[in-house]
């Protein structure tokens, strides 16, 4: 098969959405976090605990949809913990991101050991099933490519158009854009910047988790070792890809997934010539050039990474 | 004296006078004084740390009174105003508004007693649309979408009734100064406010926009709106205000009706003592220590040098005039060292300098005190004393084989608090804590302290107060007197008047002919200003 007839196959495609998929997830989560004002670098960690708590609840007995539940909890509950150090307290958000990161991943590899202390190949579950929509998954490429999925790539799809929706459309979503602008603007109004800003940093890591989750219970069937493998990195670098917007990140995670997509199927047919590791480099190349093409004029949130004192001139 | 016992029931009904005339909006039933009161502050109190930010300060404001609070910078109107507001908490004291108390420390209790505030720097998210920072949190947070229309609707209202024209659907940051406080008094207005408070609102506005920001407060005041202007400016405060109540350290040292006073007074009472403008000795000229010759530079700022000649003599104080942006501002760079000339040559005390930077400036003995005290002056986050040791913390006296020397930089910072009266909590302070008067202050005791041979002033006293004013003023003749070459930078005419001993004009990037004290006329040196092309509304913007 030749380099580039790849791009028109449906199968590339359907693997592209299904990669971005958990990508979708934790970037918005990340940009919720970002919008507020707060960087949110425990993401990695969160995604992590949210991979195994979504496997693990499936794995102990439960439905799908309860680990999925699961995982958004176990986000919140440590988004609450890094909003805790970074809000209120105003902890630099690198050195308590890298933090939670850390403990959240120790944390859940601990757990899985003293859950299963004995086990050398990782149990399965039965993940989310493809669930073709009627009619669309008809349509050639496109709608094999997109209304092929699980329902979590659906679900991914709707976040999307949800987090759009709350910034741009409802007052608490204005609250949210403007506690990452200028907070004082916010508490002029009556509004308590460290309520929206917690509370965006709690949902933010909820979706991140969710995004975890997708790995173990719609992409893959188990939960192993370094399976986030850096994706919550590239999360933070799609968003500011995106320029902040919820539609131009999501562009931004279907294209770093189809990138990655691509150079295993270029691997499979460049016969071993070329060394694989090329390969696997090159969606990250491909997102470095990409960054500094789009990024360089991105309007970041001007409070980000600021912490908001009440009463400080 | 009236108005004296400030909380007393004769002293209300001395504020009435006149006023009931002014038919409220909705008109409430007088039937007594008390239910004419807007809002009542009593003994209000706060310190920040050894600092008497407030003390003890109570007064009443009527429906549709304009109170003017006067007060030089540092004198604690800004404090007052946000514990009003609810940003700050009293450490004693009580708020009342329209007869009910008011809980302290919350803005959305604030906003709900009807008091909206324009702050001195603007609370607006500029990425957003006026309407958005309008709206923001006047629907409830949980509510799935946002009204636009109707919002819409009601700010056209509001503008359309008040003269205060601005496009809801434009992003902040496309706003100039003047439409974003419009913004903000909208703000205030949307909520439906019936106290405003604006603090120092024409610190940022030009004379025609200031004319427009007074009309509108004519039309809510007629509304029934009470209005705390917050201002050291006399002139305005005479203009807008019934009632001027002055504040001095933290405490309200008089209250004046504004019809019976005047602004000699009143200035007086703000110092606490007579303003009398600088005694100017004769010139003792020395030699030129620095001379520039035929030199130009790019555009800074406004225009580049064209060609520029200019000698700076010891004991002379060489002033610049000129509308902003003909190239006062990369003249200004150039002798700080900040900027290097493209061709032209600078010599100081006979010889020329060839490695023209920052350093060697201040090796030469430039003492620079620049244009903007926040962005290039100082470094707000860092402490007073790492500010105060900013130029010079490589010299022996700071600093040694690489270690600073702490004890000296303190006591250093200690001094120039002492000789120079800045009002700060202390050395280890964050500067950008300091009120601008303070502020400036420090940076001209930095400036001056190792007594330069060569000053360059620029716009030494932009939005200070009068007191500050005349103390810069005091500071700079004195070092004239030591034999300093100075060169004043002022859009002021009248400070460049009162104190150059010769004049020069700027005017697109090049130097009118000296003259002397008293030699040319205002209207004379306007011409020269204008350039004699009729360009001058370019400039001005």
């Amino acid at each position: 098969m030749d380099a580039l007839e790849i791009l028109f196959t449906a199968s590339f495609w359907v693997a592209a959405i299904r990669i971005a998929s958990p990508l979708i997830f934790a970037t918005m989560g990340e940009l919720i976090c970002e919008r507020a004002g707060v960087l949110n670098l425990g993401i990695e960690g969160i995604m992590t605990a949210g991979a195994f708590a979504g496997w693990f609840t499936v794995y102990s007995g439960g439905d799908l949809w309860a680990g999925l539940l699961v995982a958004a909890l176990v986000g919140a509950m440590f988004g609450l913990l890094h909003a805790t150090l970074t809000v209120p307290l105003g902890l630099s958000q690198h050195v308590v991101g890298i933090g939670v990161t850390l403990l959240a991943t120790s944390l859940t590899y601990y757990i899985y050991r003293l859950a299963l202390p004995e086990v050398t190949s990782p149990p399965k579950i039965e993940p989310f099933q493809p669930l073709p929509i009627p009619g669309l998954s008809s349509i050639p490429v496109v709608g094999e490519a997109l209304f092929t999925q699980t329902p979590l790539t659906y679900l991914a799809f709707v976040s999307v158009a949800a987090v759009a929706w709350i910034l741009y459309r409802t007052p608490v979503g204005l609250a949210v854009r403007a506690a990452g602008e200028n907070p004082s603007a916010v508490e002029a109004q009556g509004i308590s910047v460290t309520g929206i800003r917690m509370g965006a940093v709690v949902v933010g890591s909820a979706l991140m988790a969710v995004g975890g989750a997708f790995l173990t219970t719609s992409a893959f069937n188990s939960f192993f070792f370094q399976m986030i493998n850096g994706r919550g990195w590239i999360c933070i670098a799609l968003v500011v890809f995106g320029s902040w917007r919820p539609g131009k990140a999501l562009i931004g995670a279907i294209l770093f997934a189809a990138f990655d997509a691509y150079q295993v199927r270029l691997q499979q047919i460049s016969g071993g010539i070329v060394p694989y590791q090329v390969f696997l480099m090159m969606p990250y190349a491909l997102s470095i050039l990409a960054l500094i093409l789009v990024a360089r004029r991105a309007a970041y949130p001007k409070a980000l990474m600021i912490p908001y004192q009440k009463g400080e001139r | 004296m009236p108005g004296e016992d400030y909380a007393s029931p004769t002293a209300t009904i001395l504020c009435l006078d006149g006023k009931q005339s002014r038919s409220p909006a909705t008109p409430l039933p007088v039937t007594d004084v008390s239910s004419n009161l807007a809002l009542r502050l009593s003994r209000i109190s706060k310190h920040f740390g050894p600092l008497r930010a407030n003390e003890a300060i109570s007064f009443d404001l009527m429906r549709g009174e304009v109170i003017a609070l006067l007060g030089e910078n540092g004198a604690g109107k800004t404090t007052l105003m946000n514990i009003l507001f609810g940003h700050y908490v009293a450490d004693e004291g009580t708020v009342e508004t329209f007869g009910k108390p008011l809980p302290p420390g919350d803005p959305r209790a604030a906003l709900d007693a009807g008091i909206g505030m324009v702050h001195q720097h603007f609370t607006l998210a500029d990425n957003m649309t006026v309407q958005e920072n309008i709206t923001l949190g006047t629907q409830s947070l949980w509510r799935m979408r946002l009204d636009r229309a109707a919002a819409r609707r009601r700010i056209e209202q509001l503008s359309a009734d008040f003269g205060l024209a601005v496009d809801p659907a434009a992003t902040v940051s496309t706003l100039s100064v003047g439409e974003r406080q419009r913004v903000e008094i909208l703000k205030a207005l949307y909520r439906e406010a019936r106290i405003l408070i604006l603090d120092e609102p024409t610190a940022v506005l030009t004379p025609a926009e200031t004319d427009a920001l007074f009309r509108t407060l004519k039309l809510l005041v007629a509304q029934g709106l009470s209005i705390i202007f917050i201002s050291h400016k006399l002139h305005e405060v005479m203009a807008v205000s019934d009632r001027v109540l002055v504040l001095r350290s933290g405490q309200l040292v008089g209250e004046r009706e504004t019809g019976s006073t005047d602004r000699k007074e009143l200035a007086a009472l703000m110092v606490g003592q007579e303003v009398k403008p600088a005694e100017v000795s004769p010139v003792k000229l020395g030699a030129p220590l620095l001379v520039l010759e035929r030199v130009s530079t790019p555009p800074y700022n406004g225009a580049g040098l064209d060609n520029v000649s200019l000698t700076l003599t010891a004991g002379e104080i060489t002033g610049l005039a000129g509308v902003a942006g003909n190239g006062q501002a990369v003249l200004a760079a150039l002798i700080a060292g900040i900027r290097r000339p493209t061709n032209g040559s600078i010599s100081i005390a006979g010889r020329e300098v060839a490695d023209w930077s920052p350093r060697t400036a201040l090796a030469h003995g430039v003492g620079r005190i620049p244009e903007d005290r926040h962005a290039i002056g100082s470094i707000g986050d860092m402490s007073v004393t790492e500010n105060v040791i900013a130029e010079r913390y490589r010299s022996p006296r700071f600093s040694r084989m690489g270690f600073l020397n702490w004890k000296a930089a303190g006591r250093f910072a200690e001094k120039l608090i002492a000789d120079y009266d800045v009002k700060c909590p202390s050395p280890e302070a964050r500067i950008r804590l300091l009120s601008g008067g303070n502020m400036q202050k420090l940076i001209l005791g930095r400036a001056l302290d190792p007594d330069p041979a060569i000053i360059l002033a620029s716009q030494p006293t932009r939005g200070l107060d009068v007191g500050a004013v005349a103390y810069v003023h005091r500071m700079l003749l004195e070092a004239r007197g030591r034999g300093a070459a100075i060169l004043l930078i002022s859009e002021d005419l009248e400070e460049v008047l009162a104190l150059s001993d010769r004049i020069i004009v700027m005017s697109k990037g090049r130097l009118s002919t000296p003259s002397s004290r008293g030699e040319r006329s205002i209207r004379e040196l306007g011409e020269l200003m204008a350039g004699h092309s009729g360009e001058h509304s370019d400039h001005a913007a």
